[in-house]
């Protein structure tokens, strides 16, 4: 008897197993095959915008992958650092045989987590209550709770030109059953459709045809316990090539033999609008010359390199005429085909904040099952199964992020209020408070939520609050130091350059100049900072404004998502409310105010007439 | 915390004293940021204040400042009523900087529900309150449509499309930063861009015809051959708008010749001296004088003689007419009718200005032209056209943001924050609110992906 069960080892399932058994629960992961924990299936790299910001907010509740990524960086750079601080993000190049390597064997030294090598093919649920799983040799394994991140392993298929084979992504064995019967007891199935390029020889390409795209020089770590294992030196570098005029042509004599483009003509699968095909893209921008592409390093340990930017779904001979179409590509040994995949989600709507299913109790689900791509996205959503169905068992309320506390939050939200049409992916412009949502800020937002769930362990909180302490006393020693117009001073100041002063000025006005950074500040200063904590300063010193502003919006819809709807409203007993609103509303039970006014279709009259109607029957309840 | 609401909450008619009636936990503070008279943060509740509505130097209004504070108000939140006996454009005036400075404008029956949510209302009324809620969206819904003439909704979409290009394009840069052939926003980009919306906006501003109408009525000509009866239709209009003004008590409002106003709205005849001079000369003032009378006019009132068949120069003036709001106006239906119109899609009013008939229909007409009987004579008015200018003014407020940024030279994605807030702003005028525009734009004009 286990408490809780996850199905599926990926990215999702990994956050999930480890939070649960860390939170003392007794718990069985269970994967169809043990090498491919934690795999990453398509491209070789961890974080990007936005996606790098979710890294971070994981490591700053008590998740595992920035701290994972972080021992096996191939390669890693800030994106956006000649932009403002609220777009930076860390990507960085993962290592494909390391990351797993780690991820399993945190997985193994993990206390109450056991692995098992089968696959799940149906659920036990009585009164629309999980109770177990059923394996595919019959077997029964009892729970409370069950954690279903399968990826994209339900009924997938593999399409490449005009075959479609029925199995998972590296020929492994896909879950024939478990998404009929996830029909069966109530759940609507969507499908799905991504892809993923060739991979290439390293040995067979002319790099010299190629431009090199190096790491930063500066170290950096996703996770918050700021250690380094890599040497920059070392970085292992990314190329990048552009496609030719044959390649193009190649594409559109050839375009009709793409599974997509009538290959196969019974594709359900909704792709990805984010990360097209190249035969989406020579069709839709066609009058565009050249699209760039990278070639990405897998691994230190095997001589894959990934074609960024190259998915398709062509057969396999047109393949290999568009990669040797590629300068630097003329001679490339195609390693492994580019492939199209199809699979089963489920309709996100159909989950709770806390993404436990409105469906089956203590069910919950994480990542491509709910219609996201992405690994970061993936894991965010099985940190936080996991961490509510721990909750859960433990009688506490679940853990919801709020979207102006992390792109978790956002995340979650979207799924859950907004649903997906195709595959989900992050981007800063999805999140509306994106300046409070900040790479360098992650641990101010979230610690506080990783200690009082449990994953935090006290050595780490302390130092969180200790940083949070000096943070507070530098911006308070900054208010109140002035600087006076005198010689020296103003001789200073005419070398950053900035316009010399006409009266006195507190170093925190001084620091608000645009041209002024705070090692200037330390000019006048003697402090003793890190550049962590000098980067916060300056952030919230510099942006205050913007800031001030962002909270204030953000307060209002605070406001609005504590005003609370209960589970069981009537929406038809509310006179005058549109009948999209009301439909939408009762399938997607929200749960706040907030949430509804979100859902596209309700608008602000129909909430006022929620609002009125909850004063009448809840009198005593609300407020 | 809720928003600081604001609307008139008095019909609109001319003379009689507008009450403003602002609810909400900021109240005092904005009030204040356009008060002159006593500090209104330290007198009492339930008292009333003599000063001045200020826009920074300049004076609006004389009014009466009521103070009520929470919770023993109709709100239950901190409620103030200014009282202002300025007319129509001035109370618009008032409630615009109220509105500019930090004030939502209220939703129809917003006053009434929050009354209701906060426990002033019992629970009977509850039902009353829903009604009142949907009934007035929808009016309030068709009326802002309606009041958004095509013109503007068309510049508004252009400036939102400018906007949408140059936000998707700085997001595709946050997004997919290491794509090089992706062309990159730059200050520069930015500057140019923004000198041509705050430009618009400005023109948008001046332009917009709903703002107008309220502000400085409907211009309204009167047209017709000589000896329709044109000058005695006038007169009946204008008798009886001194009649009614008269009435009222406390009016102070001198009548300019020529204004008359329906329900709260002004009509300002153009060339009234006129209309008298050539029909008491029976002069024929010709098509061409008509015409130029046309091309400035908001509204059109053709007359015509029921006892007179209609001549080739009246059919030509009666295609033009057709471009603008317009009513017929067959006079002395008291005579013989001879008239026989051509079939035209233009309302009809029969008339007789001898025997004092049609006036009221001709009244009831042109409310319906401009939706003016949409505008609620006893509860809160709704105005859109205020609502629409403040946020094209919070706009403008956002512009200079955007060239403060600039001029400091903060990171772009930073002075997106204020090129956002312009797109949203102006969506709200127009009623879009698609949350997935920007998205669908990115993906659409930008070819990204693995």
């Amino acid at each position: 008897m286990y408490e809780v069960i996850v199905v599926g080892g990926g990215h999702a399932g990994c956050e999930a197993a480890l939070a649960c058994a860390r939170k003392g629960h007794k718990t069985l992961l269970v994967t169809g095959n043990i090498k491919n924990i934690a795999d990453m299936p398509c491209n070789p790299s961890i974080g990007g915008s936005a996606k790098g910001i979710v890294v971070r907010e994981i490591d700053a509740l008590g998740g595992e992958m920035g701290r994972n990524a972080d021992k096996s960086l191939l390669q890693i750079k800030m994106l956006n650092s000649a932009k403002g601080p609220a777009v930076q993000a860390l990507r960085a190049q993962a290592d494909k045989i390391t990351y797993p390597k780690n991820m399993l064997k945190t997985l193994e030294s993990t206390s109450n987590l056991e692995i098992r090598e089968t696959l799940v093919e149906d659920l036990i649920v009585e009164d629309n209550k999980i109770k177990g799983v059923v394996l595919e040799d019959g077997e029964k394994i009892s729970c409370t709770s069950v954690i279903l991140t399968t990826g994209t392993y339900l009924k997938a298929d593999i399409l490449i030109g005009d075959t479609r084979t029925r199995q998972g992504p590296h020929g492994e064995r896909p879950s024939n059953h478990l998404s009929d019967k996830l029909r069966e007891y109530g759940f609507d199935i969507i499908r799905l459709k991504t892809g993923t390029p060739q991979r290439i020889d390293k040995n067979s390409i002319d790099f010299s045809k190629t431009q090199v795209e190096n790491g930063d020089s500066c170290y950096h770590t996703f996770s918050f316990d700021n250690e380094i294992y890599y040497k920059a030196e070392d970085q292992v570098p990314c190329h990048l090539i552009y496609t030719q005029p044959e390649t193009h042509q190649i594409i559109r004599d050839n375009l009709n033999k793409s599974s997509m483009y009538g290959g196969l003509n019974d594709i359900k699968g909704v792709g990805p609008r984010y990360c097209p095909s190249i035969e989406d893209k020579i069709v839709r921008f066609a009058d565009k010359e050249r699209h760039q592409l990278f070639l990405e390093p897998e691994s230190l340990y095997y001589d894959d390199i990934y074609i960024q930017g190259f998915s398709t779904s062509m057969p396999k001979d047109v393949q290999e005429k568009m990669v040797h179409s590629l300068p630097g590509l003329e001679n490339a040994k195609i390693l492994k085909y580019a492939y199209a995949i199809e699979y089963d989600a489920i309709d996100s709507k159909q989950l709770k904040q806390s993404l436990e299913t409105k469906v089956v109790e203590n069910l919950y689900t994480a990542g491509q099952i709910n219609g996201t791509s992405g690994y970061e996205e993936a894991a965010c959503q099985g940190l936080i199964a996991g961490i509510n169905a721990s909750l859960k068992l433990e009688g506490k309320e679940p853990l919801i992020l709020k979207r102006n506390e992390a792109y978790i939050g956002v995340l979650i939200d979207d799924l859950v209020t907004k649903g997906i049409i195709d595959p989900y992916r992050l981007l800063t412009s999805r999140a509306e408070y994106r300046l409070l949502l900040r790479h360098d800020n992650a641990d101010m937002r979230l610690r506080e939520y990783g200690y009082q769930v449990g994953l935090v362990p006290e050595e780490k909180y302390h130092k969180f609050l200790e940083k949070k302490k000096k943070i507070e006393e530098v911006i308070d020693i900054l208010k109140n130091t002035k600087i006076t117009p005198v010689a020296d001073t103003q001789e200073y100041l005419s070398t950053i350059p900035t316009t010399p002063l006409k009266d006195g000025i507190t170093l925190y006005d001084l620091l608000k100049r645009p041209e002024v950074s705070f090692s200037h500040i330390k000019h006048f200063i003697d402090l003793d900072t890190s550049s962590e904590i000098e980067e916060q300063v300056t952030v919230s010193i510099k942006y205050e404004g913007y800031i001030a502003k962002a909270n204030k919006e953000a307060l209002k819809m605070v406001d609005l998502d504590n005003k609370k709807i209960p589970a069981d409203i009537n929406y038809d007993a509310i006179h005058n409310l549109a009948s999209e609103a009301k439909q939408k509303l009762k399938k997607i039970m929200p749960t706040s105010i907030g949430q509804a006014l979100r859902i596209s279709g309700v608008n602000p009259a129909d909430i006022s007439l929620i609002m009125v109607y909850l004063k009448k029957e809840y009198h005593h309840e609300s407020k | 915390m809720e928003d600081t609401i604001a609307a008139i909450s008095t019909a609109l008619g001319v003379g009689a004293i507008s009450i403003i009636r602002i609810s909400g936990g900021e109240a005092i503070e904005i009030v204040s940021k356009i008060w002159s008279g006593k500090d209104l943060s330290t007198v009492p509740s339930h008292t009333i204040h003599y000063g001045f509505i200020k826009d920074g130097e300049e004076k609006i209004d004389e009014v009466l400042v009521s103070i009520m504070k929470a919770p023993k108000t109709f709100t239950k939140e901190d409620v103030i009523e200014i009282n202002s006996h300025g007319g129509i454009a001035t109370t618009n005036r008032v409630l615009e900087l109220l509105l500019t400075n930090g004030c939502r404008l209220a939703e129809p029956g917003e006053f009434t529900k929050r009354a209701f949510l906060n426990g002033r209302i019992d629970l009977i009324e509850a039902e009353g309150v829903m009604d009142l809620i949907s009934a007035k969206t929808d009016k309030s819904r068709s009326l802002a449509l309606s009041q958004m003439t095509g013109n503007v909704s068309s510049m508004i979409h252009d400036l939102r499309k400018r906007l949408v290009s140059i936000i998707s394009n700085i997001e595709v840069n946050i997004d997919y930063p290491e794509y090089e052939d992706i062309e990159v926003v730059t200050i520069e980009n930015i500057k140019e861009n923004i000198a041509y919306i705050q430009a618009e906006i400005k023109r948008i501003l001046s332009r917009s015809e709903t703002g107008s109408i309220i502000k400085e009525g409907i211009k309204t000509a009167i047209v017709g051959k000589p000896n329709v009866g044109k000058s005695s239709i006038l007169n009946r209009l204008l008798e009886e708008e001194k009649a009614i003004v008269t009435d009222i008590a406390g009016t102070t409002r001198d009548i300019v010749e020529g204004d008359i106003a329906i329900d709260g709205i002004l009509l300002h005849m153009i060339d009234t001296a006129g209309i008298r001079k050539t029909e008491d000369i029976v002069e024929n003032i010709g098509v061409q004088k008509s015409l130029e009378w046309i091309k400035k006019a908001d509204l059109v009132l053709y007359v015509f003689n029921n006892n007179e068949i209609i001549t080739e120069e009246e059919k030509e003036l009666l295609e033009k007419v057709t471009e603008k709001p317009s009513i017929i106006i067959v006079n002395k239906t008291d005579l013989e009718p001879k008239l026989e119109l051509p079939n035209v899609d233009i309302p009809v009013i029969y008339m007789s200005a001898l025997e004092n008939k049609g006036v009221e229909e001709l009244r009831n007409e042109i409310k319906k032209l401009f939706h003016l009987e949409e505008i609620e004579q006893n509860d809160y008015t709704y105005l859109s056209s205020a609502r629409s200018i403040s946020l094209l003014k919070q706009c403008l407020q956002a512009v200079e943001s955007v060239i403060e940024g600039v001029s400091q030279e903060l990171p772009i994605d930073m002075i997106e924050i204020d090129l956002k807030n312009i797109w949203n702003l102006l969506g709200e005028i127009i009623g879009e609110t698609y949350s997935n525009e920007l998205i669908d734009e990115m993906f659409s004009r930008f070819c990204l992906g693995k």
